[in-house]
């Protein structure tokens, strides 16, 4: 799909010489300039706009010099030519200690016993996150990992994430005290957001891969086929969900024991659907184009070497298939994980509801109780797929 | 089921139509045991077809064949293959399974035992010189271009075919290890007995590994005869052609060894061995400006072949 | 003419007929509707909602390729690969961003309106033109690189003369997506009161009024069909001329 052969970035000298690093240079600047921006931001209560408070006010002077030490000594490894290792050990510890300390502020800026008070991350935090980010994708894209080492990556980032969560180190932050407000709903809608997700694709995956098999072994059918999916992907998300409400209503009503199933006009039901209808496009188009990208020798040689055509479905093509098909899959996990943040305008559930709810009230922290989860959800799912599609695309395997 | 005084393939007025354009034409030809028949022609010529017809890759028009007597309609087109080995440009090897894993794939079909797999595999892999413990366990594009080739043809006779079918096998290989190829095909062949129809657009190869060749043209055999008597007395002026006029007195010499013009007596400087072709003799003594050329092997010298003998050799057959 | 061309001009007539006088096609959207409910949105006017729907997609896509373009040339020079690596993870991390992050968390910094939806679109759209002109620059076959490099072309020659030529096709056919992909998330930003067609479609979900819904739904629908229609046509006549399809590198 993508072109393999490009050229990397120059293999760095391994002895430590003071040259600076031309990326380093764009995030140490960004870096920087976040060291001066509001850390935190405080407000009276939820709806009323915020105050910056700047890293000394919102951290306190121990902190704050820790902090800002910190920060500057891994914006100096960013800025000169160091080894990948050493430049994601710095900006992982780095960004370790910015997400505990943002916490820190929570607790240092909210008066004793205020309940209304609400802290929340500045533009200065922001930035700075996105510095010490960007200096750990940098060095991880030049470090290559394995895909089983990517894997092990994000489970555990996950783990330290859910750690500092338990550890109720940011227990003080206003989304935090948004989500105490709704930890029932929270989960509730976390539930349904990933059932949303992983459902619509379970289902897709299902229809989807024998229709493409059948796609790609009747032509005729194949332009037809992908013609339709095609169109129906141009169909803006809100509508097709909308379309959706009145006909399920009807299969609702009159189709017995379908609303026994769960089966209703508004909600869960209509949503699932509609995902189903985006999913099928990737996974058709992807497997037909696995099947046809099967080596024409390959496919030859297992019929004249006597395999049936079921062997050779089962034994070569779709094993040579498949890494194409779980790309397809991949797509459809991201976007559905984001898609099914539009559910909730027609009262489907999922992490959409914070997010539009939030939009309503114009409380971010809402928002981002909504927002935060959903990007987590989707990069995870991006990476980890990403992972397995290498893992199971043999002449990949094994390439640094 | 099978006879064995029938030939190992017999080709009866064969043809095969696509979309009313002829591409085989009433083709009939006989091919005996142990023996390897080369089909040369231009691409076009149809001799994929004919090939692909003899396993039912492609079903013919009109015309039958049958294998060591028994018509390939007799059973279905999956089982005959199984019993045929098959090899073609590119190798096909698939490219998810192991090395081992490919070898295996005919006697698996067959529901052979996992021992007598594995012992199957290790022996081909050894014959064809990759280390067992080496390269059983690689990914075929973990293989170098001779070797893909090699594991191709240890996988094509790994159920122990008495035919194998080859399509332009050595096609993507580089000349050196194309003569390499050729050379162990053909002690294989030997050590086997396994009768082999090979095609290719090369008359070097055909004339160096076919024991008859039958040359093609518009999907017509137009001869089908010995290396010797197609270089001797071309049947059309297309086989001429194919030939190259400038070649053929070189031709008809790689066909003999210096062993059949070994004469008593000496003479100086580098010897040659009784094995090598009558055209390397000839061309060492061209270039060396020799009348004659010792013949020793392993030490002890069996001879002189002469220059003359040899310029005798390379006319025109009577 | 072509049976496939006259269907499209019959397809743009009736569609641009129904944007300049939705009035008339009442008829046809009553049936969906109960019989008090008006069949045709009429709270503003189909006309400005699409032309401001089309001008913030095409505003986005062309800012977005405009950046996009250029980083994927610098990063395929010499003084911009060590850019390459990251740009090619942030393209692959940043599309898996939901479009509805991106606009809500939009908001608070540029206010209600079409300001987060074209930031919306901006974002979401730089991703795939980027990834494809990383492809087709990065694709052009050796030999033809070798070429241009041994009859003297210098950098900028090469560039201009050579490699964009030979990668315009994937070039625009990223920007096609990007296209399609703005006009059905623009929608969404009527959620933050962006001025598009989503507003009928919300106008519609909010008064369950199915025709709303539709009509709003299958104007997207249509333009996206059609620009896809047509920048694919384009594509094709340029991939002729370069003797397209590229052979894979």
């Amino acid at each position: 799909m993508q072109a393999s052969a490009v050229p990397l970035a120059r293999p760095r000298q391994g002895q430590f010489r003071f040259r600076l690093d031309l990326l380093g240079v764009v995030i140490a600047a960004l870096g920087f300039a976040g060291l001066f921006l509001p850390f935190a931001a405080f407000r009276a209560n939820r709806i009323v706009p915020g105050e910056g408070a700047q890293l000394f006010i919102a951290l306190g002077p121990v902190w704050g010099v820790v902090l800002l030490s910190a920060s500057l000594l891994v914006l100096a490894v960013a800025l000169l030519r160091t080894p990948a290792r050493l430049r994601l050990a710095a900006s992982l510890s780095a960004l370790l200690l910015l997400l505990v300390l943002i916490g820190e502020a929570g607790r240092h800026l909210t008066p004793e016993g205020d309940a209304l008070a609400r802290v929340s991350p500045g533009s200065g935090f922001w930035v700075l996150l996105a510095a010490f980010a960007l200096l750990a994708a940098d060095a991880l894209s030049r470090l290559a990992l394995s895909p089983l080492m990517r894997i092990g990556l994000v489970l555990g980032l996950a783990a330290v994430l859910a750690a500092i969560l338990l550890s109720g180190a940011w227990d003080a932050l206003s989304v935090l005290r948004e989500y105490e407000n709704r930890a029932s709903a929270f989960w509730r809608e976390a539930e349904t957001h990933v059932l949303l997700a992983f459902g619509s694709l379970a289902a897709a995956t299902l229809v989807g891969v024998p229709l493409g098999m059948l796609c790609h072994k009747v032509r005729p059918l194949r332009a037809a086929t992908l013609n339709v999916l095609n169109m129906v992907q141009t169909i803006p998300s809100i509508a097709l969900f909308g379309l959706l409400i009145a006909p399920l209503a009807w299969v609702a009503a009159n189709v017995p024991g379908a609303s026994a199933l769960g089966v209703s006009g508004i909600g869960t039901a209509p949503a699932l659907v509609a995902l189903f209808a985006y999913s099928l496009l990737p996974v058709v188009a992807n497997t037909v184009v696995g099947l046809g990208a099967v080596p024409r020798a390959a496919n030859d040689a297992a019929r004249g070497m006597g395999m049936t055509n079921w062997q050779r479905l089962a034994g070569v093509q779709m094993p040579l298939a498949f890494p194409v098909i779980l790309t397809g899959i991949r797509i459809v996990l991201v976007q559905n994980i984001g898609l099914a943040t539009i559910a909730a305008l027609i009262g489907g559930g999922g992490f959409g509801v914070f997010v539009f709810q939030g939009i309503g009230q114009t409380a971010m922290d809402l928002v981002l109780l909504g927002a935060v989860p959903t990007v987590i959800l989707a990069m995870g799912a991006g990476i980890v797929l990403d992972a397995l599609v290498e893992l199971a695309s043999p002449q990949k395997r094994g390439r640094s | 089921m099978s006879q064995p005084t029938a030939p190992m393939i017999a080709i009866e007025g064969l043809c095969k139509d696509y979309e009313g354009r002829r591409v085989v034409e009433d083709v009939s030809l006989t091919i005996g045991r142990g023996e390897i028949v080369a089909v040369v022609g231009t691409s076009g010529s149809g001799k994929t077809t004919l090939l692909r017809m003899v396993n039912r890759l492609v079903e013919p028009s009109a015309g039958r064949v049958t294998i060591e007597g028994e018509d390939t309609r007799a059973q279905p087109p999956h089982l005959l293959r199984r019993r045929i080995g098959y090899v073609i440009q590119g190798n096909g090897l698939f490219p998810h399974r192991t090395v081992a894993q490919n070898i295996g794939t005919v006697p698996r079909l067959l529901g052979w035992d996992r021992a007598r797999i594995a012992a199957r595999v290790k022996a081909l892999l050894e014959i064809f010189q990759l280390d067992p413990a080496e390269f059983a366990g690689r990914l075929p594009h973990e293989l170098s271009g001779g070797q893909q080739q090699r594991v191709g043809v240890a996988r094509a006779l790994a159920a122990e075919p008495h035919l194998l079918l080859m399509d332009e096998p050595f096609g993507a290989l580089d000349p050196i290890i194309r003569a390499k190829a050729q050379e162990d095909l053909l002690a294989i062949q030997k050590s086997f007995g396994t009768t082999i129809m090979l095609v290719t657009h090369d008359m070097d190869e055909a004339i160096a590994l076919g024991t008859r060749i039958a040359v093609m043209d518009q999907g017509r055999v137009l001869q089908y005869a010995p290396p010797e008597d197609i270089i001797a007395r071309p049947a059309t002026p297309f086989v001429d052609a194919l030939l190259g006029r400038g070649d053929r007195p070189f031709r008809l010499l790689s066909l003999g060894h210096v062993r059949d013009l070994l004469e008593p007596g000496t003479a100086q400087g580098e010897p040659i061995g009784p094995e090598a072709s009558l055209r390397e003799a000839f061309a060492e003594c061209l270039w060396s400006g020799r009348d004659a050329l010792p013949v020793i092997e392993n030490g002890q010298a069996l001879g002189i072949v002469r220059r003359e003998a040899l310029a005798r050799q390379a006319g025109r057959p009577q | 003419m072509r049976p496939g061309l006259v269907i499209r001009l019959l397809v743009l007539g009736l569609l641009v007929a129904f944007i300049f006088a939705p009035g008339a096609f009442g008829w046809a959207f009553a049936p969906l509707n109960r019989p008090n409910q008006p069949p045709i949105y009429t709270q503003s006017s189909l006309l400005r909602l699409t032309l401001s729907h089309l001008g913030i997609v095409l505003g986005a896509v062309l800012a977005a390729s405009i950046v996009a373009i250029g980083l994927a040339i610098v990063v395929t020079r010499r003084a911009g690969e060590d850019f390459l690596p990251l740009s090619r993870s942030l393209a692959n991390i940043g599309q898996t961003f939901p479009p509805v992050a991106v606009l809500a968390l939009a908001v608070p910094i540029l206010g209600f309106g079409n300001g987060p939806t074209f930031v919306a679109l901006f974002l979401y759209g730089l991703l795939p033109i980027f990834e494809n002109a990383l492809t087709g620059l990065t694709a052009t076959p050796p030999a033809v690189r070798e070429a241009a490099r041994g009859m003297g072309m210098t950098g900028w020659q090469r560039l201009v003369g050579v490699e964009l030529p030979l990668a315009l096709p994937v070039i625009l056919a990223g920007v096609r997506l990007s296209i399609v992909i703005s006009l059905a998330t623009a929608t969404i930003g009527s959620t933050v009161a962006a001025s598009t067609l989503g507003e009928v479609i919300i106008a519609g979900l909010l008064s369950n009024n199915i025709a709303f819904i539709l009509q709003g739904g299958l104007i997207v629908a249509v333009l996206a069909v059609l620009i896809y229609d047509g920048l694919s046509a384009i594509e094709r006549r340029l991939g002729r001329r370069g003797g397209a399809p590229l052979p894979a590198a």
